[in-house]
């Protein structure tokens, strides 16, 4: 590893760790209520929005109405955006007259977007008009919100007692989009204009290269779609080659700005969780089992990244820089790596790199990080949620050692609260599994696959993790647009989604309903060292556990085989 | 404090091992592990395997046939060593269990029919039937004493053979069937129909018969089937890739791998666990009325307990004499020690102890021919002697303050009831000595607190337990108390609908509660409170109130049975820590085996140095059954409970079962295989 190299992985994550506590504090000022600086701007516009949609920010919610809100509310903007993109040949806005896509791209697509994973099967310059990509973006700023409202109801079910509601799915997608979302994509759209990208409608640019060949240089709202991107952890790029693109990221200092973006808001929430709870240090646990897992992935993969490849070096080729196949030479294995452990740590999906190309045990570093359920930091509220059961299951284990029936935060952890976190890591695994097995065994799916062996082997695991995580990154090498993987991607996010939802929602209604048992010395600690120490050991080992098989037969098969000289 | 328990029995008791052997064969018996998810799973895969190794032998493939005859022979013996833990539980507490039933003989009662008495078999006796039990007969059922007083034989209940006074009225009028009149004769209200007894219910409870599934059991069994689940998913899973990385792995491979993933460990030993927590409370003589009761109890963070009795040895001593300006301390002894010759209460005599001692004084030094003797009356309140124109007197300050009065002297004054005072905030309790019309001084009482009892409340409380003593002391003395015992807080002139409020707000706070309760008026709060432990000397409505009861009738034995409580769950966690951890090592054996036919280089992940994949596989089977037996005493003894804070228990038992659980399979199964190697067993090539 360089000193630069190391430095600015260490710098970036400084600047992480200066804003969560500020901006979680702001967050919290939000959802409770509490007067911000934004108030007068926002205030009056709160009103209106529940004016107009007739809904009573006073009126609490249990669980089931709270869970039918948020799936009306995703269905109607899953559906919205199919009808767009189907018919888009049709709509204004479409300078180039393409198409309407295909049915099972325009399922594929509109899935993505609403379950906020932002897989791309499509090539966005190349297939979709401006009204398209506009109705993109609206699903970059909505489909976040759903994420947010879920943890809210979560920590409403955590801290509250003796009550049989969990909050107003309206009020809090509300005050998100509000107070978060759109004063910030738009203050970070105008910073990313300023450093280089795109804001137009202008028609594609056509120009004559030095070297006499002819090259259309796409145009478009380039600076506003990435920096809610980046901002919401959508990661659904305006170009097919996302954040590698000169006019999505033109320089060092976008990039680095893209990454703080996509970071701010799931880093600031476990400090608005350590508020809710009245613990702040309950809050800086989980941040630190994020951070450790990131840091040590990002450190990882980078080493392995500059270690390059042993192939290219017994050819006599100076790989001292490392492997820069698929890195954007921009940015170099630094950054590249950094942007891309990042992409599958917090779940927005947008590559620098093309991860086909890493070394087998970099690839490994990326996939694991999906497979752990995206709780390495995630996506807004769902990447914290799913830490959190990470932490139910952990103090249920390791509580029941200290002599009393665990609890966490004061309520007790019964079997219907195991059965629950329990469901919600059966279920991805036995998706992610169970289709690329599937994948592995049909003709179609092999047909999809860009490489033989254990590489293709990785490129279908990474493809249904990233689409059943809603992390949305692409491994590459796969042919994702052929029915088969869209269909069956399609299925992952959906299933990814909302059936991780319900159980989730469902124990916070029964921790809601549940009494607090005051805290004590017999109380199980779950702040401090000792307690992200076992929380790591939950992650670490739970989804090593559940795939370390598979993994052996991917990208482990693949390094051994090229330390031992064989192909793989 | 220590308490008599029940003789222990040795862990490798023959005829029990035995008999569990047979159960635990009889228990392989699908319909019955379906019960098991964990278990059942493994014995799918035995079923599975053997059938495997049929298919070798008939295919005459005998390399083959050894290696899988052998993984089916060790995947049985995982299911018989599960089933062999449950039922060497089960018999140790059916061993308790015949004892008792011993006493459950049918015998004649003395039936009252319309004034007569008449002779009918216990078992028609029915709730509301009074029967007459004289000396030499034995209780036919659980009753009420409506009439009469008599010394009972409670052994076969208790183990205790001093005899017992039940007696009509009171706090001390139940009798429990199966005991033994030795004395007088008694009336008895029959309160239980035959096999709903007290004997009956106890002895269900220890067949485990009626042994339902506590709370956090479910909730484990929860996790674990959902850890099967997710891992045979994965294996599934194993099959598919392999096919498409070249070469199939095959089905022994597979459930050789999803046996030792899937918690085998603590899936076997679960129910062992919470059987023997049951068979352990018994051995100290507690009788817990159901399973959930004792995780209760683990859970319990305020205990109240009765001063009397459980904090301090009932009876109060005299600490020392305290004279009055103008009035020496050998007078005042000398006086207090003369009125208290006739005083039998304990209080009296340990006057009379402490003035022997300090002062040297024996009744044989004074010729008391012609006194005359008041013993103690509750109606004086005082005891004393006249001898000699001496007139004497002890007792409770205001009575003998009153007798002055009364005998024309002076009111002993302001200087008397201020050191009365004093004594009361130390804790102590004053008594006042006067001769003739003049005080002397106080003699200072004082409650002894059970030896070792401090350290055990000091633990309690770095246990996170609020301790709270229970009195009908005044608020001055309770508090001085308080403070010596170390007891977290106190209830002061204590009443049942005091107690019942105070448990009550505790709960409201969200705390469980946990008390000692005797008496009828002690009901109402045993049945607010999470864990109640009747004493069986109390009467019948406390006994129904309590979901645990004490039959030795010892309070203090509320901490103990706190400690099982959490010990119960602390060896739940622990053994599931444990076979969790054992996962990554078992991983490390079998994956490599299974995939170095496909990809050569993942020998690398051979880091153990198995000699074969098959002795691989074989080894880590092996360790995966025989590490069932050898927790087996682990599970019954339970895991060592030492008071502490929960971040200090918890990270002992993380570093001992956590890091211990990881690393322990890696030097088991490497020991294992080098074994095997070395005896050359057929079909490892």
């Amino acid at each position: 590893m360089t000193v630069p190299g190391v430095l600015t992985i260490l710098l970036f994550f400084a600047v992480i760790l200066l804003i969560t506590k500020p901006f979680g504090g702001y967050l919290y000022r939000v959802y409770t209520g509490a007067p911000t600086f934004l108030d007068r701007l926002v205030r009056p516009a709160e009103a209106a929005v529940y004016r107009l949609t007739g809904v009573d920010p006073e009126q609490e919610m249990s669980w089931s109405t709270f869970l039918l809100a948020l799936l009306v509310f995703n269905l109607a903007g899953l559906l919205l955006l199919y009808a767009v993109l189907r018919l888009q040949g049709f709509l204004p806005l479409n300078p180039r007259h393409y198409p309407g896509l295909s049915p099972d791209l325009a399922w594929n697509t509109a899935v993505s977007f609403a379950t906020n994973t932002n897989w791309q099967a499509y090539s966005g310059e190349a297939s979709l008009s401006y009204l398209s990509q506009l109705a993109l973006v609206v699903q970059q700023f909505l489909s976040p919100l759903s994420g947010i409202a879920m943890l809210l109801a979560f920590l409403r079910g955590l801290t509250r007692r003796n009550a049989s509601t969990l909050g107003n799915f309206w009020v809090d997608i509300t005050r998100t989009l509000l107070w978060v979302a759109l004063p910030i994509a738009g203050v970070a759209a105008l910073v990313l204009v300023a450093l280089g990208s795109p804001e137009n409608f202008l028609p594609y640019v056509h120009v004559t290269t030095l070297a006499g060949s002819h090259q259309t240089i796409a145009q478009g709202p380039v600076a506003a779609m990435t920096s809610i991107m980046q901002l919401g952890d959508n990661g659904g790029g305006f170009f097919n080659a996302n954040a590698a693109h000169p006019y999505a990221a033109p320089n060092a200092a976008s990039l680095l700005f893209q990454l703080v973006l996509g970071f701010s808001v799931p880093a600031a929430l476990t400090y608005t969780f350590g508020k809710w709870v009245g613990d702040t240090r309950q809050g800086w646990a989980v941040f630190a089992a994020m951070a450790i897992l990131f840091l040590a992935g990002t450190f990882a993969a980078y080493h392995f990244e500059l270690a390059g490849t042993p192939a290219l070096h017994q050819l006599g080729i100076n790989d001292q820089l490392g492997n820069l196949e698929g890195k954007e030479v921009r940015f170099g294995p630094a950054l590249s790596t950094l942007f891309d452990t990042s992409t599958t740590a917090v779940s927005w999906g947008s590559t620098a790199a093309a991860n086909d190309s890493f070394t087998p045990l970099g690839s490994l570093v990326l996939l694991f990080n999906l497979l752990t359920g995206e709780v390495i930091f995630g996506s807004w509220g769902v990447g914290l949620l799913g830490m959190l059961m990470y932490a139910i299951l952990a103090v249920f284990i390791a509580g029941l050692m200290v002599g009393r029936t665990p609890e966490y935060l004061g309520k007790k952890i019964g079997a219907y609260e195991v059965k629950m976190a329990v469901l919600t890591i059966v279920v991805p695994t036995f998706v992610i599994l169970g289709l690329t097995a599937l994948a592995l065994s049909t003709r179609a799916g092999l047909a999809g696959l860009g490489n033989p062996g254990a590489h293709g082997l990785s490129e279908a695991l990474y493809a249904y993790a990233s689409g059943v995580g809603n992390n949305g990154s692409a491994f590459g090498g796969l042919n994702a647009a052929t029915p088969f993987y869209t269909w069956t991607v399609g299925l992952a996010m959906l299933i990814g989604r909302y059936p991780m939802y319900i159980p989730a929602l469902a124990m916070a209604a029964s921790l809601a309903r549940k009494q607090a048992v005051p805290a004590s010395a017999g109380t199980f600690p779950t702040h401090g060292w000792l307690f992200v120490v076992l929380l790591l050991g939950m992650v670490v080992v739970v989804s090593a556990l559940d795939v370390f098989p598979v993994l052996s037969l991917g990208p482990l098969a693949e390094q051994f085989a090229r330390t031992a000289g064989g192909a793989p | 404090m220590s308490s008599r328990t029940r003789r222990e029995l040795p862990f490798w008791n023959g005829p029990l091992m035995r008999r569990a052997a047979g159960d635990a064969w009889r228990k392989l018996d699908p319909r019955w592990m379906f019960h098991n998810p964990v278990m059942f799973v493994v014995e799918t895969c035995s079923f599975l395997t053997s059938a495997d190794a049929v298919r070798y032998l008939v295919q005459e493939r005998y390399a083959s046939f050894a290696f899988v005859a052998q993984i089916a022979l060790w995947l049985w013996l995982t299911v018989f060593f599960a089933n062999f833990a449950e039922a060497v539980a089960e018999g140790r507490g059916k061993a308790q269990a015949a004892a008792l039933r011993g006493t459950k003989a049918q015998t004649a009662a003395k039936l009252f029919v319309n004034g007569e008495v008449r002779s009918v078999p216990s078992t028609q006796l029915r709730v509301g039937d009074v029967v007459l039990v004289e000396a030499g007969d034995v209780v036919p059922g659980d009753g009420t004493v409506v009439e009469g007083a008599a010394m009972l034989d409670e052994s076969a209940i208790t183990g205790e053979s001093a005899p017992v006074l039940r007696e009509s009225g009171g706090d001390r009028n139940a009798v429990t069937g199966g005991t033994k009149v030795l004395s007088d004769w008694i009336r008895v209200q029959i309160t239980a129909n035959p096999g709903e007894t007290f004997l009956d219910r106890m002895i269900n409870l220890i067949e485990s018969q009626s042994r339902r599934k506590t709370p956090n059991e479910i909730a484990l069994e929860i996790l674990l089937a959902g850890l099967t689940l997710i891992f045979v998913v994965v294996v599934a899973t194993v099959e598919p890739f392999a096919i498409y990385s070249g070469r199939a792995v095959g089905l022994t491979m597979l459930v050789a791998l999803l046996v030792c993933l899937a918690p085998t460990t603590i899936g076997a030993l679960l129910s062992a666990i919470g059987i023997s927590g049951m068979n352990r409370l018994l051995r100290r003589n507690v009788v817990a009325l159901s399973g959930r009761a004792i995780e209760a109890a683990g859970d319990v963070n305020v205990i109240m307990l009765d001063k009397t009795g459980t904090l301090t040895l009932g009876n109060r001593e005299a600490e020392s004499f305290l004279p009055l300006p103008g009035a020496s301390e050998a007078a005042l002894a000398e006086a207090a020690f003369l009125s208290s010759l006739s005083d039998r209460t304990p209080e009296g005599r340990s006057v009379v102890s402490l003035a022997r001692h300090r002062y040297g004084l024996s009744a044989q030094a004074y010729s008391l021919h012609g006194a005359t003797f008041h013993p103690f009356s509750a109606r004086t309140r005082m005891s004393g002697v006249d001898w000699q124109g001496r007139i004497i007197r002890k007792g409770a300050v205001d009575a003998v303050a009153e007798h002055l009065v009364a005998a024309g002297g002076p009111d002993p004054g302001d200087a008397l009831r201020r050191m009365a005072a004093d004594i009361s905030r130390s804790g102590g309790t004053p008594l006042a000595v006067s001769e003739n019309d003049r005080c002397l001084g106080l003699i200072h009482l004082k409650d002894i607190v059970k030896t070792g009892l401090k350290e055990r409340i000091a633990s309690l409380h770095t246990a996170g337990i609020k301790t709270v003593m229970i009195t009908g002391d005044n608020q001055l003395t309770a508090q001085a108390i308080a403070a010596e015992v170390g007891v977290d807080d106190f209830l002061a002139e204590a009443t049942p609908e005091k107690k019942l409020d105070y448990i009550q707000q505790e709960k409201a706070r969200g705390n469980l509660v946990a008390m000692v309760g005797d008496g009828t008026n002690d009901a109402p709060a045993m049945a607010s409170a999470d864990v109640a432990v009747a004493m069986n000397t109390g009467t019948q409505s406390a006994r129904e109130a309590g979901n645990m009861i004490d039959l030795d009738s010892n309070p203090t034995k509320l901490i103990d049975i706190v400690e099982v409580g959490k010990q119960i769950l602390i060896t739940r966690g622990a053994l599931t820590t444990f076979s969790v951890a054992n996962d990554v090592a078992k991983y490390f054996a079998i994956l490599p085996a299974m995939f170095i036919p496909i990809y050569p280089g993942l020998s690398a992940l051979n880091i153990m140095h198995l000699t074969s994949p098959q002795s691989a596989v074989l080894a880590a089977v092996i360790f995966n059954a025989a590490i069932i037996p050898a927790l087996i005493p682990l599970s019954l003894r339970g895991v060592r409970y030492r008071p502490a804070g929960a971040a200090a228990i918890l990270r002992y038992n993380l570093l001992l079962y956590g890091l211990g659980g990881v690393v322990l399979p890696f030097v088991g199964i490497k020991a294992i295989d080098l074994l095997i190697t070395a005896l050359g067993l057929p079909g490892l090539r």
